[in-house]
């Protein structure tokens, strides 16, 4: 029904988080992407900052691709900081 | 009715009757983003009416709550500027008609909330951010519509010079706020490449609906919007 470009939205919740992919929507141009997403996915108070990236400007892997690209990561565990001892009383590490 | 509130009821009114309006266009808007900005727009409008009734019916003091001013008074007694009584018309139309009315509408709150009137300043003061973003929607969309394709450019010129006579009306009882109204519309109208009536060339002024003289429009409006409440009244869900 509509011939207007795909958009992918990111919101940022709070000061202090990062934006976050939240959904998608159509709209004309970039104002009016904002705009829409404002109404879309802010309208509840999810949000203190929107970006919107057309949906064709972001390369993605394939799902073909998955097995290349993921897999290899599996038997690595010497890759997780888990060898290390957590110094007593540092937070958020 | 003392003066105070009628004039709480034809701002009251004006939002009531612009928000049915725009509610018309719930599922009928030509993409699900729009068809929601719309509905938003239409439940601020309904926010600020039910503020605006409420504090008319205390005010008022004859017992009447919200309720029984949206939906148990006849054309006659309805104070809205006919502008907002209009048919929805084309997606043009409708918004055409929300930059002329949410530019008025941000001039008045603006002045309303720094006014005397502590209820009726904080009702202002709430609404005015509301204001702030249907005319921002609306601007958008006239610049868009206005200068995008031919046919577009046709029916958002065809809006503005149709809806034009009735904005006149809106400023009866503010006739201080038109220039700094025009200041807001005009530019947005030139970036469209849309052209208004010069003043002197606008004698069709059509006028009453503070007095309760409507076009006839408005009773089909009343009848869609009014039916449910009388056939069942104080129904709840």
């Amino acid at each position: 029904m509509t011939k207007n470009p795909l958009w992918e939205v990111f919101v940022r919740p709070r000061r202090g988080l990062s934006h976050s992919h939240v959904g998608s929507l159509h709209a004309a141009d970039a104002q009016l992407a904002l705009r829409n997403a404002r109404d879309l996915y802010t309208r509840r108070e999810e949000g203190v900052s929107i970006w919107v990236v057309p949906a064709a400007d972001i390369t993605a892997s394939s799902p073909q691709e998955k097995d290349a690209f993921f897999d290899p990561a599996a038997d690595k565990i010497y890759r997780h900081p888990t060898f290390y001892e957590m110094p007593e009383g540092a937070e958020h590490i | 009715m003392s003066d105070d509130v009628r004039y709480l009821l034809g701002l009251a009114d004006d939002a009531l009757i612009a928000s049915h309006r725009l509610s018309e266009w719930s599922s009928r808007a030509h993409d699900l983003e729009e068809d929601i900005a719309l509905s938003n727009i239409a439940l601020d409008l309904l926010g600020q009416a039910r503020m605006l009734f409420t504090l008319a019916g205390e005010r008022e003091d004859d017992g009447r709550d919200e309720d029984a001013l949206a939906y148990l008074r006849d054309e006659r007694e309805f104070r809205n500027a006919q502008l907002v009584e209009l048919p929805r018309g084309d997606f043009a139309v409708t918004i055409a008609r929300m930059l002329f009315f949410s530019a008025y509408q941000a001039e008045l709150y603006e002045r309303l909330a720094a006014g005397e009137d502590e209820a009726l300043a904080a009702i202002a003061g709430k609404a005015v951010k509301e204001v702030a973003y249907h005319l921002d929607h609306a601007t958008q969309w006239n610049i868009r519509l206005g200068a995008g394709t031919e046919e577009s450019h046709r029916r958002a010129q065809q809006a503005v010079t149709d809806l034009w006579p009735f904005t006149f009306e809106l400023f009866e009882q503010h006739p201080e706020l038109r220039q700094s109204w025009l200041e807001r519309v005009d530019p947005v109208l030139t970036e469209a490449t849309l052209v208004r009536p010069a003043d002197e060339d606008s004698r069709f002024r059509p006028t009453g609906g503070r007095d309760g003289v409507h076009t006839e429009h408005l009773g089909y409006l009343l009848a869609e919007m009014q039916h449910l409440h009388r056939s069942h009244p104080g129904a709840t869900w």
